[in-house]
Parts: structure tokens; C-alpha cells; sequence
């Protein structure tokens, strides 16, 4: 509830405008780039206006921070407004997990002639028999899935194709088994404990800052960022394995698809997490935050919290339940 | 920072950062996208006055039929309301401003950028989205022309400007409410706002979700909406619904709100059952977010989801009823005048009950197999959306006016507009019923003989309708610059709230101290 | 110009006669106001639900309306009352949320048997699988060996206005449905590119047709005749375009048609080998290409620019015949291009190919024979 009397109502200001402009050039720019024959042209000018309007803006607020006019009350209105965003991005995620929830749990009994929810009724409706029957015969859907349907129904009418439309990959990214150096070899449980402790080196950070201590919390938050490149450059490698090794694509039909939707959307959040972290690193170097005024950087250290609470569930539902 | 507007006409619209300004702005837009859309409409009225294919081919009938719901839901009915809420909320609640002020211009100007890109691929070759409003893979993926992926990334970004302009809102509401106003004490068009906000930021990253699996399938090669890869396409009726039906409360809530304010002036009686008002929204909102499937009812799903689906989705009647006789009741006894807003107001009530009631015939799974994807569901819609939504965005303009601007409408020319507008809204939708239960499937550019009649009498309604519309801004026009000036701060005998506290017109900045509520 | 102006103006003169004349109608369907009754237990049940609704949202709509018109009447400022100021009053909020929750209660049984119905396929006596081609429906009699495709016989002259609109108008296909009376009939619904929903409404029945997979329907009726339905899902701009014709015979008749159906497939079968003539097949081409084809390609042949590549003039048309009606076995995959390996027959193929290369200029001048698809069908 408003306490004070100056709320800091912002001077007219170009930027929005040129913010605006700059995402409606990406939009424009990006649809005609994957269209076949496009260029990214228009889409690489949005993204440069898009950048300067995002760094003139924070640079803005900072400034405004420093300069002192921004009241506890506005402050309280950006970590508001940090929050719901928080919130909005949570709901995208919940869609692709509902979405990994469906195809999983429903559309693969559906397709090869089972009840789908078996503990409530066990016996297959009419139509999903009839799919197994007569759309995809001998298709047998199992989590995940090395094979496709299309791959199926190709491959019986003509053992030798090799051309498929979805070609499922020839092993999925779930847990090895229990053997030491399966286990070790895991890329995803070293991605989990980098990620981990990088919400733990975070946390220390924000202590020390609190304490006081700005040597400690530059340190920490140095490592915070640099955990976070290291996770990233462990996600890179396991893609290139996927592709390269393991015939898991984009193209390999609903386990390719979910999968890399899924981790891919988590990698692009740990990207921007990470640059947050590192804006919040460089302001902290050089001194911008007090022990009492650092919303700035606990933003980021919730956004960060955030993408780890994703990964822990993309790490059970995704690859050890897998 | 009492700086007043900018003398400069460009940098006071382009660069603005006050709630006023940008909520004029945001309705003016949005009158502007009524209007292209309701010129699509009339493009849609005239091919349907006879049967066969008279001025247009088929192809481009789809096209119309997609951007007319497009257009008048995310760029029409939408920004009005945000407009509204950009004007009134900080009014209501004693503050300066909107929380975050620079990033409630940007949300406004995303909006012209979004929908120039989407209208844009009606002159594309390959012509704009043929798919429906709803858009159901693989029609839109598949099959779609390229022009889609102007329209994927047009959603994207009307869907950026939503969630910024909630967030803001919810900011607002949460952070800046003067002293002593407790979240009792907001009025209920503020009420009905946060809990909006609310379901836009939960629901347009499910949007946002919907069209980037789409992208995906069109471009890189996934199988979403595949069954050939193991995915489904039912799935994107799911994902869009999740969506889609918190999308329509998103639409009529705040025009309960606006109905809630109103009413209770021209009865001179406070509105009655506040907080149970209060605690039907948000049952709605909540009920809102388990009920998608209701869409869907003819798509094969499993009984047992079809009947869960049919029980939560009848659940709704309850508070919506508890909204309406809360209405009644606030007349009850009250001191009724009928100026414009009022009237609009009271055929708001009348028209979305019954709107409502053909709510309820849908929602009854055995009997939606047959109402599905006819005429009547387009009357069932139009009914809650036109003489709900639109009906409730006009009351509020006429109630609202004469505090922004100063000057008082004409009210013998609203009545008019009130009456055309009423007359022919019902000439228009009310034989789609007719035409709908006798077994006319929509989204179609031609139609047996058996429908011509009333085919072509909701034809001349709807022109009769778009005059109305024409009647409404050539007074709107009319007030700004010749009306009656006024300067009552009150503006109507029985209007209570902050809002009519400050002089009118409206000052540039108010509340630039917070007033002290009792 | 003028005959538009006239039969505009005509037009207006039309409905308001209607609404003067009220409910004397010369034509009942042209006047139907309700949902009709059908001929099945399941449309029968929708029908009564319906009715059920109808009537209790009357009643409630009357008392609540009612009651509010009253209080415009009596409440009025210009009668000189002063407004009360009660705002609150806990038994009657408490009342009107019972209330409702009650009727929607009550409500909810009939709604649940009627739907119990719907879903009742179980035990068919005869299973027929439905796929929704754009913009068109294929009948398999699942079985029995017997597969057709069901299009639409109004013409595009009519469509467009260049010649006057018969009485079947959009409700006229070139093979209807058959089924016979008395026996349980199960449909098995699909689609083969977008989804399209099979809708009979006498049946009660409309169930989408999704690529990939099944839905299922079913219905079972007494009374024969022919029952027209429609396509209810957009699948693009031919949706207006597809309807569902049923025709409901007595069962020896059924069987007759049936058997003859069988027949015809055999006679089919056995003259595939016959050489036709240049001339024989233009015609029964054009005839295929006005059917299948004209609803992209237009009947022109020069397509839609940027979705409906031109097949006057098109590589493809003009190259080795093989390439082109490879093009028809397989289509062209993920594109609205299908496969119409299993829509026509090796005869059609062969005429519409033979067509599409010899007319609007095209004139390439050699003769496809329905062997030479065969040989292709086989070679695969
Ligand atoms: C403003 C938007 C809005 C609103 C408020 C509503 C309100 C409701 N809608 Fe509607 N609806 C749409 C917009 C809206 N709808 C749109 C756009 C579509 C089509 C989308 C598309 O396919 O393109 C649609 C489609 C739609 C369908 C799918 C139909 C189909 O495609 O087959 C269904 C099915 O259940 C449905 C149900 C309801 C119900 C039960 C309500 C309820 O909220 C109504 C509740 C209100 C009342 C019931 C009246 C007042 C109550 C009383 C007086 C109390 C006593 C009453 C009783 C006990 C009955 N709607
Ligand atoms: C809130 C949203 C909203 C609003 C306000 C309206 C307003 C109107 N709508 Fe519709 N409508 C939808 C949302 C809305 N609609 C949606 C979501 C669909 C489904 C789309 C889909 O199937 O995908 C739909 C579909 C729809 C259809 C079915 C199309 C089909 O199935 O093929 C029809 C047909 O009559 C129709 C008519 C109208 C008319 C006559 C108006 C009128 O109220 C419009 C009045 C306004 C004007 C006319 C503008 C003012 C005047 C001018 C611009 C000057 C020119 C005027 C003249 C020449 C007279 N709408
Ligand atoms: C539903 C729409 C549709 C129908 C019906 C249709 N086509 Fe096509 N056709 C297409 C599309 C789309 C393409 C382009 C495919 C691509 O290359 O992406 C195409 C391509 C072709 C081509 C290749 C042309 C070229 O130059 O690439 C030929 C030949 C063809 N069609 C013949 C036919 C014939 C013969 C019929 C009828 C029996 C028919 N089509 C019916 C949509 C259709
Ligand atoms: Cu097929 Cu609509
Ligand atoms: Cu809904």
C-alpha cells in the first residue's frame, strides 16, 4: 500500500517506442527467415535495436537507482513485476510438461490399442482398438519410444526402406542402469549437480552480500556464472552426442520432439539466467550494490532458483523416469 | 513530477508514459481493430446473404472468417479493456500512475507492430491464416501457406504485450493502493481486472506454447501434432484450449466489472453482495481453468473425460448466476434512471444471460454432438461476447467520457445508437440459433437453400448493426469536440469512488499526493 | 449489374414477407426453427435433453428477467421513489447458490444417459470406416471388400451462379452412404489430411476425423430414406463443400446393393486390360479432373498462386508419364498434394492423367492407359 508521497512517475521516454520496434522487426524478421528462401536479415537488424533499447533502458533504471529516485514502493513494484513474470514463465514450461504428460500417458496406449489409463478402466475404447488394427498395425507404444509409428507402417510394408518420415533414434537419453561407470558416464547427473550447486554458490553470494562482504559475494557469483557456462557446454556436448551418436533428433518423432522442446527451452532460460548473473556480476565488481539495496541482483538470483526448480523436474520426468 | 503533457503532438503519444494517454491510445486502437473487424465481418454477412459464391471465392471467405476472430478478439476487445483499466485503475485506487509506466507504453506499441505483421499476410501470396481462429493443426501446420509463420510470430507478440500489460496491472493493484484502500474496498471493476491480469499471465504462455509447437512441426521437422511420429493432433486442441477458454473469461470479466460499476450509479444504491461478486469472479477464474475441454466434445475423447468435462463446465452457472442476481438485486429497490451507460448495461444483463442459458445447452455433451460447430455456437458466442463484451465496453465509454473529456454526450443520439444497436444485434444473431440447430455448420462460405431466409435476415442486421457502430463514433467524435462541457467532478447524481472525487476533466496526472480512504 | 440489384432487392423483400407471414410457411425445412427430432435413440435422446434445457432456461430466464423488468417498472426515479441502501442479505445469496447448484444437479442425470448413449458402439452388426479426404468422404465397408469414394455432385456452375441452383443444391453426392434399416452400424472415423468431423444430424451422430486416428460412432434406425449431413470441422475452403449423403435401405434391398457392389468391383477388375481410345479417355478425364481435382488446381488448370501449383504449363504434366502419375500414387507428402492411389481407380488415374497432359495446351499427345497404372501400382 502507498506510504509515500513521490512515486517516481518516469519522464517521457523514447524507448519504448524503439523496443517496440525492434521486436516487431524480429517477428517480421523471423517469420520470413524460416520461410524457404528467406534471409534473417530483417531479423538480425530487430535483435540490434531490440539489444541497444534493452541496454539504454536497464542502463536507465540503474542509473535511476543510483541517482536514488527509485522508492522503496518502486523497487517493491519491479520485484513485482520479476514475480509474475517468474510466474508467466512457469506456465510455459507447465505446457510443454503437459504436453510431454499427454502424448506419453495417452496418445501412445491410443495409438496402439490400449486403455490409456489403465488403473480406471482396462478395457481399450473401439477406437483405439481400430487404430491398432487398421492405421498402425503392430505398433507397440512403450516410454520412450524407439520407434516411430510412421516407422512401423513403413517398415511392414517394405523391410528394406530406410526413407521414413519419423525415424525414431537408436537409444534414448534415460537412465544407463546402475553400473559405476554408467552411472559416470551420465551426462545429465553432472548436469544436475552443476546446476545444483550453482543455486547453492548463488545462495552464498547473496549471504555475503547481505553481510557486507563484497569480495566474497563477487566470488561466489563468479562461480555461480561460471557453473552456469559449464552446465550450458555440458548441454551442448550432450546434443551433439544425440545427434551425432545416438540418432536422436528433432526428427525422431514424439521422443526426439519432447525432448529436445524441453531441455532446449531450459538451456535457452539458463542462457539468459546466466547473462543476469553476469550483468549482476559486473555491477557487483564494481560496487553497485549495498547490503540493503540489491533487488537488481536478487532478481536474478530468483530467476536462477527458478530454472533449477525446471531442471529438477526436466531431470526426473524427462530422463530418469524416461 | 508534475510535468503536464508534452505540447509536441508526436512525442505526447509516441514516448508516453501516463495512464491516461496510453489507455486513450489503447482504445482508440482497439476502435480502429473493431472496425477492420467488423468490416470482416460484413464481408462475411454479405457472401452469406445468398446462397452460392457471389463476391468472393471460397478461400478468401476462410481467410475472413479467421481474421474477423482474430482481430476482434485480441485486437479489438482486449486493448479496450486494458484501455479502460490503463484510465480508471489508478482513478480507482488513488495512485499516480501504473506501477511500471515505461513498459505500459511499450505494451501498447507492440500491439500496432503485431497485428501490421498479422493483417499484412492478406496480401501475401498464399493469402493470410485460413485456419480458424482456433486454428487446429495440422490445417495450420501441414497444410497451412507459408504466410503462418507471420501469424505464429504475431501472436507471440500480441501474447508479450498481454503479459506486460497484466503485470503491470497486478503491480499496480498489489503495490499502489492509497492508504486505506484495503482489497475490500476496491471497486469491482478493479476486482474483476486483477483477476484478468491473472489469467492472462497463466494462460498466454500456454498461447505462446500452442504456436511455438507449431513452428516447430512446420519448420524443424517434430511430430506435436503428428500421430505418424507418435504425437496427436488432438493434442493442440488441448494446449489451445487450456488456453482459449480462460481466454473468454479474460473477455467478459471485465465487462462484468464495467456492469458492476454502472449499475449501481443509476440505481443511486450501492451494489449489492460485494464480496460475494468478489468471490464469484474468482471461482470463475478458477472453474475457467478446468473446463477447456468442453470444445471438444465431439472430438472422440474418452466418456469418462467427456462427462468430467460436462459436470465442471455446468459448475460455472452457479457463480455467474450469483453475478447476475447480485445485479438484480442492486436495482432492487433502488432510484432507477436509464441514461445510455444504463441501458447498455441492462441489455448487457438480459442478453448474457441468455447468452448464458445457450452456455449451458452446450455444456451438455449429448446434445453439444449436435449443436457443435453450427450456427449456434456462433450465436451462443455472440451473444456473450458482442452484447456482452461490446455492449459493456460501449456502456463504459458513454459512462466514462464525459470524466475524461469533459464534455457530455448527446443523450437523445446514444439512446439512438442504444436502440439501433440493440435491435439489430438480436435481428443478426438471434436466427443464427434458428439457423444453427436446423443444421448449418459454420466457417462456411456457402450453404444449402433450406437456409437462405434467416441467412439473409442476420445479413441486414449485421449491416444494420455496423451503422450503429458508425452512429456510436461520430458521437464519441462528436463529444470530444463539440459536446457540452461540464465540470461536475460527480458527473452522475449517484456515482460513488475515487474517481469521482477528482475534477473534471480529469487532471493529466491525479493522485500525484495518495488520498487518505476511510 | 442489374439482375444482382434486382435479386438483392428481391432478396430483401423476402425475408421481411417472412417475418410479416409469421409461421405460415410454404416449405417447412426452409423454415426450420428447432432441432430436428431424427430418427435414431441417440438423436432422439439429444433432442429430448435439448428440449429439457429449452424449458428450464425459459423458466429461469422468465422468473429472473421478470423480476428485474418488474423493478424497472416499479423502481423508477421518475416515480418519485428514493433509493434504499441495504447492500447485503445472507439467506438470499445463500439461496440463489443453492438453488441453481440444485437444478444443475437435476440436470445432470438425463444429461448422463443421453451421453452413455452416445458412447454405447459396442456389438455392431456392421462396421464401416469413414475418412475424411479434402473434400470428400470414402466409405469402406470393413470386410466386405467394398470402398468408394462419396463427392459432391453440384456443379461449380451452380456454385458460382452461371447456372440456376437445383433443388439438392450442396446436398447431392456421387455415391451416397447405404445402410440398412434394423441393424446396428458401427462407424469408424478417421482422416487423411486435415480434420474433418462426419455429421448426420437425423442420426445424432458427429464425431471429427482426425488424421491418424479413430473416433467412433454408431446408430441403428427403422424408418429408410436419405439423410444429409455435412462436414463440421474446417478443413480448409473446400469445408462448405463436402457433404454426407446416407441412404437407409430395407435390409433384402441393402443386400442387393451390396452384392451388386461386389459385382461391379469383379466386372472392374477383369476389364482393367482394355486399351482405351485418346478421345474416351479426354473425356472420362475432364469428368475425374472437374471432380477431384478442380477444387485446387482449378478447372482452368492454372491453380492458385502460392498454395495450388498450376498444372498447365507444369513440368510435371509435360515430363515422363511415369513421373506424373507417381505424383498421383503417392502425393506429394506434407502437402495437401494426397494420395489418390486409393481414391480412384487405375482407370480414373490413368484418364485424369491422360487429361491433365493433353488440354489447356498442354499438349504432350501420348496415351496413358489404366495398365500402365497398374504396372506402376505393381512395380512399387
Ligand atoms: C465472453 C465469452 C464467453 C462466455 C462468458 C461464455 C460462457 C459460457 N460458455 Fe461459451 N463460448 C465462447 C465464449 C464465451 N462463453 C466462445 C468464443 C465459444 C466458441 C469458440 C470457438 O469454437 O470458436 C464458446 C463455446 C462454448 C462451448 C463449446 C461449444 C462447441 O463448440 O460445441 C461451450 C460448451 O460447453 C460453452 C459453454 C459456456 C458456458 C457453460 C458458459 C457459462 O459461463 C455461462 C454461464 C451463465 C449463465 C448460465 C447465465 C446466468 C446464470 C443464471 C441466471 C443462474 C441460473 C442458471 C442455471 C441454473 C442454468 N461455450
Ligand atoms: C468479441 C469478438 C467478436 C465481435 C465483436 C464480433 C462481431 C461480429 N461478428 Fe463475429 N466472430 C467472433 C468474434 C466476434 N465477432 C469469433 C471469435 C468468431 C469465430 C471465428 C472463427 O470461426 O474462427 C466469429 C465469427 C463470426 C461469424 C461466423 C463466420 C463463419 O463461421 O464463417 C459471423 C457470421 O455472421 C460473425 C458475424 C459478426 C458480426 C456481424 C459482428 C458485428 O457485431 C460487427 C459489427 C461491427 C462493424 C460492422 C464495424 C463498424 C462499421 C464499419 C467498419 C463500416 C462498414 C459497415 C458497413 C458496410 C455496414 N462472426
Ligand atoms: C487438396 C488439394 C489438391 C487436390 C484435390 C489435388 N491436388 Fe494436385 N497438388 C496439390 C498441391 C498442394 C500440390 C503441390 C505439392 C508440392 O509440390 O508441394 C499439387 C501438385 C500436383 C502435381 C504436380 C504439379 C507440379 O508442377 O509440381 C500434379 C501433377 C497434381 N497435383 C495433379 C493432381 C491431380 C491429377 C489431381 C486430382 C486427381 C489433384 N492433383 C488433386 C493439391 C491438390
Ligand atoms: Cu471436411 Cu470440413
Ligand atoms: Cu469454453
Amino acid at each position: 500500500m502507498s506510504s509515500e508521497s513521490s512515486y517516481y512517475v518516469p519522464e517521457q521516454s523514447k524507448l519504448p517506442l524503439m523496443a517496440a520496434t525492434g521486436m516487431g522487426a524480429m517477428g517480421y524478421g523471423a517469420a520470413s527467415w524460416v520461410i524457404d528462401g528467406g534471409t534473417s536479415t530483417i531479423f538480425l537488424i530487430g535483435s540490434l535495436i531490440m539489444a541497444a533499447a534493452m541496454y539504454k533502458w536497464w542502463s536507465l533504471v540503474i542509473e535511476e537507482n543510483t541517482r536514488g529516485i527509485v522508492s522503496d514502493q518502486l523497487k517493491h513494484s519491479y520485484v513485482l513485476g520479476m514475480y509474475w513474470f517468474i510466474f508467466s514463465e512457469l506456465m510455459f514450461f507447465v505446457c510443454f510438461f503437459g504436453s510431454l504428460f499427454y502424448v506419453r500417458v495417452l496418445v501412445g496406449p491410443w495409438l496402439d490399442g490400449e486403455a490409456a489409463v489403465g488403473w480406471f478402466d482396462d478395457t481399450a475404447t473401439d477406437a483405439a482398438i481400430a487404430n491398432a488394427t487398421h492405421l498402425w498395425p503392430g505398433y507397440d507404444a512403450t516410454w520412450p519410444p524407439l520407434v516411430t509409428p510412421d516407422q512401423v507402417v513403413t517398415l511392414a510394408a517394405n523391410p528394406d526402406a530406410t526413407e521414413f518420415q519419423f525415424k525414431g533414434p537408436e537409444h534414448a537419453m534415460s537412465f544407463p542402469g546402475w553400473s559405476f561407470s554408467q552411472i559416470l558416464g551420465w551426462l545429465p547427473l553432472w548436469n544436475t549437480i552443476v546446476l545444483l550447486s550453482s543455486s547453492g554458490t548463488v545462495h552464498v553470494a547473496h549471504h555475503a552480500l547481505k553481510e557486507g562482504n563484497r569480495k566474497k559475494f563477487v566470488t561466489w557469483l563468479g562461480l555461480t556464472v561460471l557453473l552456469g557456462v559449464v552446465f550450458l557446454f555440458l548441454q551442448a556436448e550432450e546434443y551433439i552426442h544425440a545427434y551425432q551418436e545416438l540418432g536422436l533428433t528433432l526428427e525422431s518423432g514424439i521422443y526426439g520432439t519432447t525432448f529436445f522442446l524441453l531441455t532446449g527451452f531450459h538451456g535457452a532460460h539458463v542462457t539468459l539466467g546466466t547473462i543476469m548473473l553476469l550483468i549482476a556480476f559486473l555491477r557487483g565488481a564494481k560496487g553497485q550494490f549495498t547490503d540493503k539495496d540489491h533487488f537488481g541482483f536478487e532478481m536474478a538470483a530468483w530467476y536462477w532458483h527458478f530454472v533449477d526448480v525446471i531442471w529438477i523436474g526436466l531431470f526426473l520426468i524427462v530422463y530418469v523416469l524416461g | 513530477m508534475a510535468h503536464g503533457p508534452s505540447q509536441n503532438f508526436f512525442s505526447r503519444w509516441l514516448f508516453s508514459t501516463n495512464h491516461k494517454d496510453i489507455g486513450t491510445l489503447y482504445l482508440w486502437f482497439s476502435f480502429a481493430m473493431f472496425l477492420l473487424g467488423g468490416f470482416f465481418a460484413m464481408v462475411i454477412r454479405a457472401e452469406l446473404f445468398q446462397p452460392g459464391m457471389q463476391l468472393i471465392k471460397p478461400e478468401f471467405f476462410v481467410q475472413m472468417t479467421t481474421m474477423h476472430g482474430l482481430v476482434m478478439v485480441f485486437g479489438a476487445i482486449m486493448p479496450a479493456f486494458v484501455g479502460l483499466a490503463n484510465w480508471m485503475i489508478p482513478m480507482m485506487i488513488g495512485a499516480p500512475d501504473m506501477a511500471l509506466p515505461r513498459m505500459n507504453n511499450l505494451s501498447f506499441w507492440i500491439l500496432p507492430f503485431a497485428f501490421t505483421i498479422l493483417t499484412s499476410t492478406l496480401f501475401m501470396e498464399g493469402g493470410g491464416p485460413n485456419f480458424g481462429w482456433t486454428f487446429y493443426a495440422p490445417l495450420s501446420t501441414t497444410y497451412a501457406p507459408d504466410t503462418v509463420n507471420y501469424f505464429i510470430f504475431g501472436v507471440h507478440m500480441m501474447g508479450a504485450s498481454s503479459i506486460m500489460g497484466s503485470i503491470n496491472i497486478i503491480a499496480t493493484v498489489m503495490n499502489m493502493r492509497a492508504p486505506g484502500m484495503t482489497y475490500m474496498k476496491m471497486p469491482l471493476f478493479v476486482w474483476t481486472w486483477v483477476i484478468t491480469a491473472f489469467l492472462l499471465v497463466a494462460v498466454m504462455p500456454v498461447l505462446a506454447g500452442a504456436v511455438t509447437m507449431m513452428l516447430m512441426d512446420i519448420n524443424f521437422g517434430t511430430s506435436f501434432f503428428d500421430a505418424a511420429g507418435g504425437g496427436d493432433p488432438v493434442l493442440f486442441q488441448h494446449v489451445f484450449w487450456f488456453f482459449g477458454h480462460p481466454e473468454v473469461y479474460i473477455i467478459i470479466l471485465p465487462a462484468f466489472g464495467v456492469v458492476s460499476q454502472i449499475i449501481p450509479t443509476f440505481s443511486r444504491k450501492p451494489l449489492f453482495g460485494y464480496s460475494s461478486m468478489v468471490y464469484a469472479t474468482a471461482s470463475i477464474a478458477f472453474l475457467s481453468f478446468i473446463v477447456w475441454a468442453h470444445h471438444m466434445f465431439t472430438v472422440g475423447m474418452p466418456i469418462a473425460g467427456e462427462l468430467y468435462f460436462m459436470y465442471a463446465t455446468m459448475l460455472i452457472a452457479v457463480p455467474t448466476g450469483v453475478k447476475v442476481f447480485n445485479w438484480i438485486t442492486t436495482m432492487y429497490k433502488g432510484a432507477l434512471t436509464f441514461e445510455t451507460p444504463m441501458l447498455f448495461s441492462i441489455a448487457f444483463v438480459i442478453l448474457f444471460t441468455f447468452g448464458g442459458f445457450t452456455g449451458m445447452m452446450l455444456s451438455i455433451a449429448a446434445a453439444d454432438t449436435q449443436y457443435h460447430d453450427t450456427y449456434f455456437v456462433v450465436a451462443h458466442f455472440h451473444y456473450v461476447m458482442v452484447a456482452g463484451a461490446v455492449f459493456s465496453g460501449t456502456a463504459a465509454v458513454y459512462y466514462w467520457l464525459p470524466k475524461w473529456c469533459g464534455r457530455m454526450y448527446d443523450e437523445t443520439m446514444g439512446k439512438v445508437q442504444f436502440w439501433i444497436a440493440f435491435i439489430a444485434f438480436n435481428i443478426t444473431f438471434m436466427p443464427q440459433h434458428f439457423l444453427g440447430l436446423a443444421g448449418m455448420p459454420r466457417r462456411y462460405s456457402d450453404y444449402g437453400l433450406q437456409f437462405t431466409d434467416w441467412n439473409m435476415v442476420s445479413s441486414i442486421g449485421a449491416f444494420l448493426y455496423g451503422g450503429a457502430q458508425l452512429l456510436f463514433l461520430y458521437n464519441v467524435i462528436r463529444t470530444i469536440g463539440w459536446g457540452k462541457p461540464i465540470d461536475d467532478p460527480q458527473v452522475w447524481e449517484g456515482a460513488e469512488g475515487l474517481e469521482w472525487t477528482v475534477p473534471t476533466p480529469a487532471p493529466f496526472h491525479t493522485f500525484s499526493t495518495p488520498p487518505v480512504v476511510k | 449489374m442489374m439482375k444482382r440489384a434486382k435479386a438483392l432487392f428481391l432478396g430483401l423483400l423476402r425475408p421481411s414477407s417472412l417475418l410479416l407471414a409469421g409461421s405460415v410457411s410454404a416449405e417447412s425445412v426452409t423454415r426450420q426453427l428447432n432441432m430436428p427430432r431424427g430418427v435414431t435413440e441417440v438423436s432422439q435422446a439429444a433432442y429430448d435433453i435439448h428440449m429439457i434445457m429449452i424449458w428450464i432456461c425459459t423458466v429461469i430466464g422468465v422468473l429472473v428477467l421478470g423480476f428485474m423488468f418488474y423493478v424497472m417498472f416499479a423502481h423508477r426515479k421518475s416515480k418519485g421513489v428514493t433509493a434504499a441502501n441495504f447492500h447485503e442479505n445472507l439467506v438470499v445469496e445463500v439461496l440463489w447458490t443453492v438453488i441453481p447448484a440444485l437444478i444443475l444437479i437435476v440436470m445432470a442425470v438425463p444429461a448422463t444417459t443421453a451421453l452413455l448413449k452416445v458412447y454405447d458402439t459396442e456389438n455392431p452388426d456392421i462396421d464401416i470406416k469413414v475418412t475424411g479426404y479434402q473434400w470428400k468422404w470414402q466409405y469402406e465397408y470393413i470386410g466386405e471388400g467394398v470402398k468408394f469414394m462419396s463427392e459432391l455432385r453440384t456443379s461449380q456452375d451452380e456454385i458460382y451462379g452461371r447456372a440456376p441452383k437445383g433443388e439438392h443444391y450442396l446436398r447431392e453426392v456421387t455415391q451416397p452412404l447405404v445402410i440398412p434399416t434394423n441393424k446396428k452400424v458401427r462407424f469408424l472415423i478417421t482422416g487423411n489430411d486435415v480434420i474433418h468431423s462426419w455429421w448426420v444430424p437425423d442420426f445424432g451422430v458427429k464425431r471429427d476425423a482426425v488424421p491418424g486416428l479413430f473416433t467412433a460412432a454408431w446408430t441403428k434406425t427403422d424408418q429408410p430414406g436419405t439423410y444429409v449431413g455435412e462436414c463440421t470441422e474446417l478443413c480448409g475452403l473446400g469445408h462448405a463443400f463436402m457433404p454426407v449423403v446416407v441412404e437407409v435401405k430395407e435390409e433384402a434391398e441393402y443386400e442387393a446393393w451390396l452384392a451388386g457392389k461386389k459385382e461391379e468391383a469383379a466386372i472392374y477388375a477383369s476389364t482393367i486390360g482394355k486399351q482405351w481410345t485418346f478421345d474416351e479417355l479426354m473425356v472420362k478425364g475432364e469428368q475425374v479432373y472437374g471432380r477431384s481435382c478442380a477444387g485446387c488446381h482449378q478447372v482452368n488448370g492454372e491453380g492458385i498462386t502460392g498454395v495450388f501449383p498450376a498444372l498447365k504449363d507444369s513440368p510435371i504434366a509435360l515430363g515422363p508419364a511415369e513421373g506424373h502419375i507417381a505424383i498421383l500414387i503417392d502425393g506429394v507428402a506434407g502437402s495437401a498434394m494426397q494420395s489418390f492411389a486409393e481414391q480412384l481407380s487405375e482407370v480414373e488415374i490413368a484418364a485424369v492423367v491422360h487429361y491433365e497432359r493433353n488440354a489447356w495446351g498442354n499438349d504432350v499427345g501420348d496415351i496413358v492407359q489404366p495398365i500402365n497404372v497398374l504396372n506402376f501400382k505393381q512395380s512399387q
